[in-house]
């Protein structure tokens, strides 16, 4: 498979998962798992194109596919990419820890609706848990990252 | 103005960069070198009697290193319990021992009965499925009444009951108040369950134990809020390991909300199965484990009766609480039910007489201990849930009879020990009753019921003591360790800094937020400063991070070093400047003598510093690091007033919340942006344990019913609305040097009571005559009071 633009191999027992696979084969550390029931939206990635929970997903499903993470995410310099630069803004992240799932899934969410409402942001990401932020600043974060203005929105 | 660097800029957090992009460090991301791996075998059943262990197959697996059981932990101590409550009586609480692995009995869902450590975790867990466990099953303890019967089966054979200890606070006035309800014109009664929760940061659980047979040096690395507590606790009690020779690292931790204060039995697993098999060994805890293994929250059965005099002042208190300490002490466990609850029983108001019984009860089920507000959500719950039914049999407006009975003079000397420094109650409500537009209420009331809804307005007040604490105040109420904090300002030559902080960062920003503190007292610019935390090899012992404590005591820490910095950095100036060091001046980043045109810069006294050729070496040592350690002299009291808006669903019962103000008063804000962001978290799982969360246990087998994220509901980003949040109201903390009161549990403890109220708001608004509903307030349940 290619992992954010690399072409990767691997041997894998059948039963090794995606997430497993991108931990600690390929040492991809920023892809989390948080949950073993496919729950918490922790370990979402791109598999060609299509945002996926990678602990839902052996790791030889994805053999052949194009597989993007959050590693892959900024530009070649470091540079944060317009939703991550976003969360960073307007404070989508505390501990971190649900924010690659978070990241992933939303953008998967801005390629096929680049103007989403609030209640849209709020369904799409239904499947992803956060238990630091109340979700208050990564809604305000999508929606600004989508262009939109949230300064109506309140507080810092 | 906004400022946009220092103390009250909403800088933003540095450490998002590596956290955006997948480069965190978390506990699970570090692999050391032939590390084997360990799966525990836990119980399945709630309590028995271990008849036999039969490891031999399972041993005789592919990749098994070694099976550990109870046996090897003989002689190892127990995991320690941190805090010692003395009962009504005078005698210390009952307390059980808590083997690392199960001894004898297994007394939980999840009490680990073996541990196999092999070459991956996929062969550990197939071997631990190889394990023959027979096990005598004896009956389940659950219920707290039940277990407190003269015929209960006990969950610990050697403890006379299941009574942990029955507490009076203040015991002295137990009298007066009694007298006080015989007298009263009106006495408003409540009976209500404070739901028994889990934690859930999102990141699980890790250890990884590593041992350097060369050195005798054993290092953990794990999910820990606080690393110096965890190398106190595992080192002295239970391994025996001397300071010198144990570190422990915590580094990027996801969240934590209490749950990771404590030292968990995989902790010293991890670091006893290091050394001995020479190898290091890792344990990651799944989501199904940690349901079955963290520390769990509440779970307290509360009746509290409010006494009023015929003008609506209140008069009396009296509470009457069951509290559920789950199968073995946790680290903190006894303080949270007793001195991290009762004492705030007076909440924001002035009653006279207040009587807090408290009966800690031992059951078969996880171990329970502080949660995000620790004590203090279950005193707020119950108080602004019984004046919220006071009012209404009363006929008065909630708001109004709050009001009525504030406390407004400070400092408060409590009923309940504590003493108030600092507050201005009515000016939250009035900035409360302003952001959450309440005048307008009415008006929505109507569109809700034009579309069918009902609709509910709920208010309440909260007040906590964070800044956790005083050291010689908790060491008389039984906690056995210092709650200072420690912090080091390392100035290097050219004068960038290295600050050391006791304090540990799972979320709060401290790395952003602590700098600003430094390069505003020194005028240099944040970005020169960097704040190193969560590694007990590189920073001074300090106590960690829970209480909402980091800044109010870590943060007055590191004010006392930089003012240590500042001081010697005048006098090399001085020497420099050949001035006297009374003339001396720091500002913006320059020294300068008072009344002339000479200044030198930060980075020419720093330099100085450590390349001292024309340096004053008689009178001053060479070098720029300073370290303090502060013990606050009072807890802090941030309080405040939220309000929320409901809609319910007749039809169904389900309950929205459209809208969620909070007003607080945290003193002064370093960040505010942080701030914001800290009351957001809370408010989530306020609203979460209001509405959605329960952890439940089957009464008959003591089976964990909610083990996963299908069974317990956590909050969703759909299940909760944008939040009006503001901190504009401010009354400094008197008594620490920033003036900081803490942030990071008020959203938790001020939000499940104006929930609820809001549901009964609603229910009453339809006519129905509902009293309470106990939390989770869900669907069937709004819709069996409806209709009951
Ligand atoms: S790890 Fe929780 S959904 Fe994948
Ligand atoms: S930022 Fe901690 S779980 Fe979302």
């Amino acid at each position: 498979m290619s992992v954010n633009g690399r072409q990767v191999r691997g041997e894998v027992e059948g039963r090794t998962l995606l997430s497993t696979f991108l931990r600690d084969h390929l040492s991809l550390t920023g892809t989390h798992v948080g949950c073993d029931t496919g729950q918490c939206g922790a370990c979402v990635v791109h598999v060609d194109g299509v945002a996926v929970k990678s602990c839902n997903m052996l790791a030889a499903e994805a053999s052949g596919s194009s597989v993007g993470t959050i590693e892959g995410q900024a530009a070649a310099d470091g540079t944060l990419n317009a939703l991550q630069q976003a969360f960073q803004d307007h404070h989508g992240l505390q501990c971190g820890f649900c924010t690659p799932g978070m990241v992933m899934s939303a953008a998967a969410l801005l390629k096929d609706n680049p103007r989403p409402s609030e209640a849209e942001v709020r369904a799409h990401l239904e499947g992803n848990l956060c238990r630091c932020t109340g979700y208050h600043n990564i809604v305000k974060a999508v929606l600004a990252a989508s262009g939109q203005d949230v300064s109506g929105i309140a507080a810092e | 103005m906004p400022k946009d660097s220092g103390i009250g800029a909403s800088s933003k957090r540095r450490e998002d960069v590596r956290f955006l992009t997948g480069a965190g460090n978390y506990t699970d991301d570090i692999n050391i070198h032939g590390q084997a791996y360990v799966h525990f075998l836990r119980s399945d059943v709630a309590h028995g009697r271990i008849v036999s262990i039969d490891t031999a197959a399972a041993s005789a697996m592919p990749g098994v290193v070694r099976i550990f059981t109870g046996a090897d932990f003989e002689g190892v101590g127990g995991l320690p319990c941190g805090w010692q409550v003395t009962d009504r009586h005078g005698q210390p609480m009952a307390e059980p021992g808590h083997p690392v692995l199960a001894q004898g009995k297994v007394r939980h869902v999840g009490d680990p009965i073996a541990a196999v450590v092999a070459d991956t975790a996929e062969q550990a867990r197939d071997a631990a499925e190889a394990i023959g466990v027979e096990i005598e099953e004896l009956p389940a303890v659950v219920d707290m009444k039940a277990a407190l019967a003269g015929d209960a089966a006990r969950v610990h054979d050697d403890l006379p009951s299941n009574l942990c200890y029955d507490w009076g606070f203040v015991e002295e006035n137990k009298a007066a108040v009694d007298a006080a309800f015989d007298t009263a014109a009106h006495v408003t009664t409540l009976e209500l369950v404070n739901n028994r929760l889990v934690a859930n940061p999102m990141e699980p659980r890790v250890a990884i134990g590593d041992y350097a047979r060369a050195t005798g040096e054993s290092t953990l690395y794990t999910t820990s809020q606080n690393p110096h507590v965890i190398r106190l606790l595992m080192g002295a009690f239970v391994l025996g390991i001397p300071e010198h020779k144990l570190r422990v690292v915590a580094p990027d931790v996801g969240g934590g909300f209490g749950s990771k204060i404590f030292h968990y039995a995989e902790e010293a697993f991890c670091t006893f199965a290091a050394k001995a098999i020479n190898r290091p060994v890792k344990w990651t805890s799944s989501r199904s484990e940690a349901f079955m293994s963290d520390a769990h929250g509440r779970d307290h059965v509360t009746r509290i009766e409010l006494a009023l005099d015929a003008d609506n002042n209140f008069t009396a208190i009296r509470t009457e609480t069951l509290a559920n300490m789950g199968a073995y002490l946790s680290t903190f466990a006894p303080s949270v039910p007793t001195w991290l609850h009762g004492t705030l029983m007076a909440g924001n108001y002035k009653t006279p007489l207040i009587y807090v019984n408290v009966k800690a009860v031992f059951t078969n089920t996880v171990p329970v201990d502080a949660y995000r507000g620790a004590g203090r959500p279950e005193a707020t719950f119950q108080l602004e849930r019984v004046i919220d039914k006071a009012a209404r049999e009363l006929g008065v407006d909630p708001i109004a009879l709050r009001r009525q009975n504030f406390v407004t003079e400070f400092p408060y000397q409590t009923p309940v020990a504590v003493v108030y420094d600092t507050g201005d109650y009515n000016a939250t409500m009035d900035k409360l009753e302003e952001i959450a537009d309440i005048a307008g209420f009415a008006a929505r009331r109507a569109a809700s019921e034009a579309k069918g809804k009902l609709r509910g307005l709920g208010v309440n007040c909260y007040i906590e003591a964070c800044g956790i604490a005083p050291s010689n105040l908790v060491g008389q109420l039984g906690a056995r360790a210092g709650l200072y904090d420690a912090a080091t300002v390392r100035v290097n030559a050219t004068g960038s800094i290295s600050v050391m902080v006791g304090a540990h960062s799972h979320g709060q920003g401290h790395e952003t937020a602590f700098p600003q503190v430094v390069a505003e007292m020194l005028g240099i610019d944040e970005s020169m400063i960097e704040i190193v935390h969560g590694d007990s090899s590189k920073i001074p012992f300090g106590m960690g991070t829970y209480g909402s404590r980091s800044l109010a005591v870590c943060g007055s820490a590191m004010v006392r070093a930089t003012e240590k910095i500042i001081n010697k950095a005048k006098k090399i100036a001085a020497h420099l400047m050949e001035a006297s060091e009374a003339d001396i001046e720091l500002k913006g980043g320059q020294f300068t003598v008072a009344g002339t045109d000479k200044s030198v810069a930060w980075g020419d006294v720093t330099l100085a510093a450590y390349v001292p050729h024309n340096y004053p070496l008689e009178d001053i040592e060479p070098g720029l690091e300073e370290t303090a350690f502060y013990d606050p002299s009072n807890f802090t009291y941030p309080a405040g007033a939220y309000a929320c808006e409901v809609e319910v669903d007749p039809e169904t019962g389900k309950v929205t919340v459209e809208r969620f103000s909070a007003a607080d008063d945290f003193g002064n804000i370093v960040n505010p942006m942080i701030v914001s962001g800290q009351v957001h978290g809370g408010l989530g799982q306020g609203i979460g344990q209001a509405l959605l969360e329960n952890c439940a246990y089957d009464p008959e087998t003591g089976q964990l019913l909610s083990a996963s994220y299908m069974d317990y509901a956590m909050p969703r980003a759909d299940d909760v609305p944008f939040y009006a949040v503001d901190h504009s109201c401010a009354t400094p903390c008197t008594h620490n040097p920033l003036g900081v009161k803490g942030c990071g549990e008020a959203g938790a403890i001020g939000s499940p009571p104006a929930v609820v109220n809001a549901v009964i708001d609603a229910l009453q608004s339809g006519g129905k005559t509902v009293a309470h509903i106990d939390m989770p307030v869900s669907p069937s349940r709004v819709w069996a009071a409806m209709n009951g």
